[in-house]
């Protein structure tokens, strides 16, 4: 089975091709530039380097969110669209199961919570445990204040591993909280392996509804919060028709 | 040669996802449209970020539509075509990105497309198009006047400098109570009122071939709020044909002049605000009286909106003029002439 696997959901770029569970060729840029204009010219050049055909994939993963709504974008569009297009198998995981996946304990009782920056104090966060090899959600994914994540994280007699970036912001929340035992991955687990998006494919069934694959964004926008607010019970199932 | 050409055109550069199929860059095989009117429709005009979401709920829905309605396969396209700009940026992406992504597993060919010059070869659906030729294009986000001196060579005479034609039609009509998108509902009252408050005509007779209507659009919000202060109502239908009367006379009053000065064999009209019947009518009877030998093509109104059925069109026309994008195409929401 031939998989091309992409993550563009937040600063980082990754493409791998992976065949048989193995990789075969896998490129990530860490740059912050601008993922419309880099992720098909990296998986033309990665086909293009190992000699592979777009009719040849079976399968492509995509990173399907949370992170930077543009972002997400980017990669779901490109990953839908290939799959629906060559008529392949889709599969969708979690940004953030993405970069906790770095972490590579397979103690059971191991807590491990990733996150990424929503600013204002806020963070996109998941927590996950590995389980007879299988990565597991424990933790629902949410858009959460970050120290009231921290706080309300287990208190047991188990330290919690968290995965992603600090910024300065982030890290003086992190400095008041006193609650809980946890600690800093390294800083390379903050970068996500499209490689590893590939393997976690492996436990997921593909998505049956390619047109209705949408990102996770984990948060509506603004002017919908608003809107519903003075509109209770209002919401539509479709806003979009045909003409 | 004897084959036939198919594009496969991508148009999301608003609040419309539209997919198509054209043939020969004159026939449609499917135009595909899907309108998010009633989601922004909410929030009185379009939501960037609640565009660019719905967007991608539609994208290969439509694109699977498109191709089944034309009644073709992947391995008849000759080509994909895609607007890439101008328009707002994240919804612009859903299109670009798919675009891309369909031409690389199906090693076709990539066209770019300018939004605007989509909106001019709505016409060319009408009739075939000759050169010198002027096009008026009207929509919400854009007012301008384009000489096209041969094929596929566009160059502004003139643009708006602050509101778009459409746009004030939207925003004059929140002050009348009338829900996004008013144009069509101005219109209508419009022909039943008269031109009763004489509204500023701006720039009518400055010498350059720019628009303005944003003078227009305070005089008329500044007249209903008097009017409210004193609690007199005022008529509607003759605000409403008032204000579409000033509109009116400024795009053909500078149509006319720039026609003078740069004569052509043609004349389109185009763009959202080109359905509007007053603008029709208007135009029509000025080409017939002062420009009997420039041809009017009117875009047909059910084409005036976006669609990707004129992005197909118009990039019939750029691949036969070795227009090609590669992989790293990118949306450009400013994009200009």
């Amino acid at each position: 089975m031939k998989i091309l696997a992409m993550d563009t959901s937040n600063h980082p770029l990754s493409v791998a091709l992976v065949e048989d569970w193995q990789l075969v060729a896998e490129t990530t840029l860490n740059l912050a530039k601008n993922h419309s204009v880099y992720l098909m010219p990296t998986i033309e050049s990665l086909m293009k380097s190992v000699d592979w055909q777009p009719e040849q994939l079976d399968r492509v993963v995509v990173a399907h969110g949370p992170g930077s709504y543009t972002g997400v974008r980017i990669a779901v569009t490109t990953a839908k669209t290939l799959a629906t297009t060559l008529d392949i198998e889709l599969v969708g995981i979690s940004s953030l199961k993405l970069i906790a996946a770095n972490v590579t304990t397979f103690a059971p009782e191991q807590l491990i919570v990733s996150f990424f920056d929503a600013r204002r104090g806020n963070v996109f966060a998941g927590g996950y445990q590995w389980v007879s090899g299988k990565l597991v959600t424990s933790i629902p994914e949410k858009h959460v204040a970050f120290n009231s994540m921290l706080n309300a994280l287990p208190s047991e007699n188990r330290s919690t591993i968290l995965v992603g970036e600090l910024n300065d912001g982030l890290e003086e929340q992190l400095k008041n909280v006193t609650a809980t035992q946890f600690k800093m991955a390294p800083e390379n687990t903050t970068i996500p392996s499209a490689y590893q998006l590939a393997l976690l494919s492996k436990q997921e069934t593909p998505v049956k509804d390619i047109d209705g694959f949408v990102p996770n964004y984990l948060r509506m926008t603004e002017a919908e919060v608003e809107w519903q607010k003075l509109h209770p019970g209002e919401s539509k199932q479709s806003y979009v028709r045909e003409v | 040669m004897g084959e036939r050409n198919l594009i496969l055109a991508f148009e999301s550069s608003c609040d419309e996802t539209s997919i198509a199929v054209v043939e020969d860059g004159r026939t449609i095989l499917s135009n595909i449209i899907a309108t998010q009117i009633d989601s922004h429709k909410r929030f009185g005009g379009v939501v960037p970020e609640v565009a660019s979401r719905h967007h991608i709920e539609q994208v290969t829905r439509c694109l699977k539509e498109a191709l089944s309605k034309a009644n073709v396969t992947y391995a008849d396209l000759t080509a994909v075509a895609v607007t890439y700009g101008p328009g707002l940026v994240g919804a612009l992406l859903i299109g670009v990105t798919a675009a891309k992504a369909v031409a690389f597993a199906h090693h076709l060919p990539l066209i770019p497309v300018n939004h605007m010059a989509g909106h001019i070869y709505a016409g060319r659906f009408v009739s075939d198009f000759e050169f010198p030729q002027m096009a008026l294009l009207v929509s919400g986000g854009h007012t301008e006047l384009v000489y096209i001196e041969s094929e596929n060579d566009f160059k502004i005479l003139g643009e708006t400098r602050d509101d778009a034609a459409g746009e004030a039609y939207d925003k004059i009509g929140r002050v009348l109570g009338v829900t996004y998108p008013a144009g069509k509902t101005i219109d209508q009252w419009a022909h039943q009122g008269e031109d009763t408050f004489d509204f500023p005509r701006a720039m009518e007779k400055d010498a350059s071939y720019d628009f303005s209507f944003s003078g227009l659009k305070s005089s008329f919000i500044n007249t209903v709020h008097n009017a409210e202060q004193r609690k007199v109502t005022l008529n509607k239908e003759d605000l409403a044909a008032s204000f579409q009367q000033s509109v009116v006379d400024v795009l053909a009053e500078k149509t006319d002049r720039a026609l003078d000065r740069f004569p052509v064999k043609q004349l389109v009209l185009a763009g959202g605000v080109a359905a509007n019947l007053g603008l029709r009518e208007r135009i029509e009877r000025d080409m017939h009286q002062k420009h009997p030998a420039t041809k009017l093509i009117m875009a047909p109104i059910k084409l005036c909106g976006d669609n990707a059925a004129m992005i197909g069109a118009a990039g019939y026309v750029a691949y036969q003029h070795q227009k090609r994008a590669q992989m790293d195409l990118n949306a450009e929401p400013g994009l200009s002439f």
